[in-house]
């Protein structure tokens, strides 16, 4: 258990387990109230912080926030927007008083078409899921090389490491350009050796990341990165 | 239900053609993630069943027709394989598979929690490989297992399980002659925690007793079906803390 979680023991659930009595307990995310009882809605590990109790779900679909940095692909283009897909459950409009670029109306088509990959940034999200991106900011542009890996959205951070130590160790390893979005989109740029370790170890996430043996595996996966300037 | 006949279906030990009790269930299996390009997936074999289920999403719902404001609409479709029983099907939607993927969408929808994403679509794409009688419960434990998987939240696992009537006599889980030459057939959508029903039908006739009998083998099996499934999720997921 990490620090400040305390009380119920950490326990994978299934939706509909009883997790244990309401008991003047807060219910978070991915729980609910149920005749005095609190009920997990989702498969995860159960958690108890500050008297709240939560399902860390195991796997989940991307729900955007607003500053998230995210991987998006053109979707839909219309004379004055962009509709992006952000891997979640909802579209992303990408307006063009927006855009990195000075936009005509009727013009969006000449700066990015369907299936363009961009780094956005989630500008806002209403109380209707309506989702804004903004791609102004330092390091947002579309691009143009590169590869995408999904990832679930839960191993993320496990993935970034305390501080980004896990993806800077990554970045080292394969000698490639890695930025991860929230949005469970990882993008990958780099010589093709380099490009294909980190695949792998993006891979190696996907398959171990929920597992405690994970820290051991990818140490064991680090041995095999290539040499820098071996492409 | 092809009435009585001349066909027996109860031996005079009681037991029924193969070997099962009255209230015996036929083995079944469950492995959930078995699709890997899926957001969730699950394959159950049941006695000679065997179904598939994906499910992809929640996603933007298209076309824009279809969005609900304040919910996910799930969108089902049951289709059984051209392969899977002796006489080949032909392939494509029918009546038969329009009314079960309708009838399984409205039972998830009453314990997926829809409300959390409105303007979306949940996808549930069911696949019966193999069919022996009962795939319409294979699919929705298998769409229940695989809603799971891919986080999809839930009130509770939801059970399909069906019982019948064979030679005036009240079964569990009619195999294929069973549901062929027997006398009813009841499937149902449980939720084993609440003991709610979330779907019903019924073909052929049952007395009050005899339902409440064929009730009573279907929430009894559905409580040994929900522990396969929540082993099955367990099972795909252990080795350690998220």
């Amino acid at each position: 258990m990490s620090n400040g979680q305390n009380g119920a023991e950490l326990r994978l659930v299934t939706p509909g387990m009883a997790i244990g009595p309401v008991a003047g307990k807060r219910i978070g995310s991915g729980a609910i109230a149920q005749n005095d009882t609190i009920i997990a809605t989702r498969l995860g590990w159960t958690k108890e912080f500050n008297n709240t109790v939560s399902v860390d779900p195991i796997n989940s679909a991307y729900m955007p926030r607003s500053g998230d940095l995210i991987v998006a692909v053109v979707a839909e283009v219309r004379n004055n927007l962009w509709f992006m897909n952000i891997n979640g459950p909802f579209q992303g409009l990408l307006p063009m008083s927006l855009a990195p670029w000075k936009v005509e109306f009727g013009a969006a088509r000449q700066h990015m078409g369907i299936g363009d990959v961009v780094l956005a940034r989630v500008q806002e999200v209403d109380e209707c899921h309506n989702v804004v991106l903004t791609m102004k900011g330092v390091g947002l542009r579309r691009l143009n090389q590169g590869t995408i890996v999904n990832v679930p959205i839960n191993h993320i951070d496990r993935l970034r490491g305390e501080g980004n130590a896990t993806v800077q160790r990554l970045r080292d390893a394969a000698d490639s350009r890695i930025i991860i979005g929230e949005n469970g989109r990882v993008w990958i740029d780099g010589n093709a050796e380099g490009t294909a370790w980190a695949r792998e170890a993006v891979a190696l996430t996907q398959a171990s990341g929920h597992k405690t043996t994970f820290e051991a595996e990818l140490s064991a996966l680090e041995q095999n990165a290539p040499k820098k300037g071996d492409a | 239900m092809g009435g009585y006949g001349d066909v027996q279906l109860l031996r005079d030990d009681g037991l029924r053609l193969d070997g099962r009790k009255i209230d015996e269930m036929r083995p079944m299996t469950i492995e959930a993630g078995v699709l890997p390009a899926a957001d969730g997936s699950a394959m159950v074999t049941h006695g000679l069943n065997v179904a598939v289920a994906a499910v992809y999403g929640p996603m933007e719902a298209h076309p824009r027709k279809i969005q609900r404001q304040d919910r996910a609409v799930i969108d089902v479709r049951y289709n059984m394989a051209p392969f899977s029983t002796s006489d080949r099907i032909r392939p494509g939607y029918n009546r038969r598979s329009r009314e079960i993927s309708k009838v399984t969408a409205e039972a998830l929808e009453s314990v997926v929690l829809v409300e959390r994403y409105p303007r979306s679509k949940i996808r549930v794409e069911i696949e019966i490989l193999a069919a022996e009688a009962g795939t319409r419960c294979a699919g929705l434990t298998a769409a229940a297992v695989a809603l799971a998987d891919a986080g999809i939240p839930m009130r509770d696992l939801i059970v399909g399980v069906a019982s019948g009537k064979v030679e005036g006599t009240v079964v569990l889980d009619l195999d294929k002659a069973e549901d062929n030459y027997g006398q009813a057939d009841l499937p149902v959508g449980i939720l084993p925690n609440t003991g709610e029903i979330a779907f019903l039908q019924m073909d052929g006739d049952l007395s009050p007793d005899e339902y409440n009998l064929a009730m009573e083998y279907n929430f009894k099996a559905a409580a040994e079906i929900h522990e396969i499934m929540v082993d099955a999720l367990k099972r795909r997921y252990e080795g350690g803390e998220n």
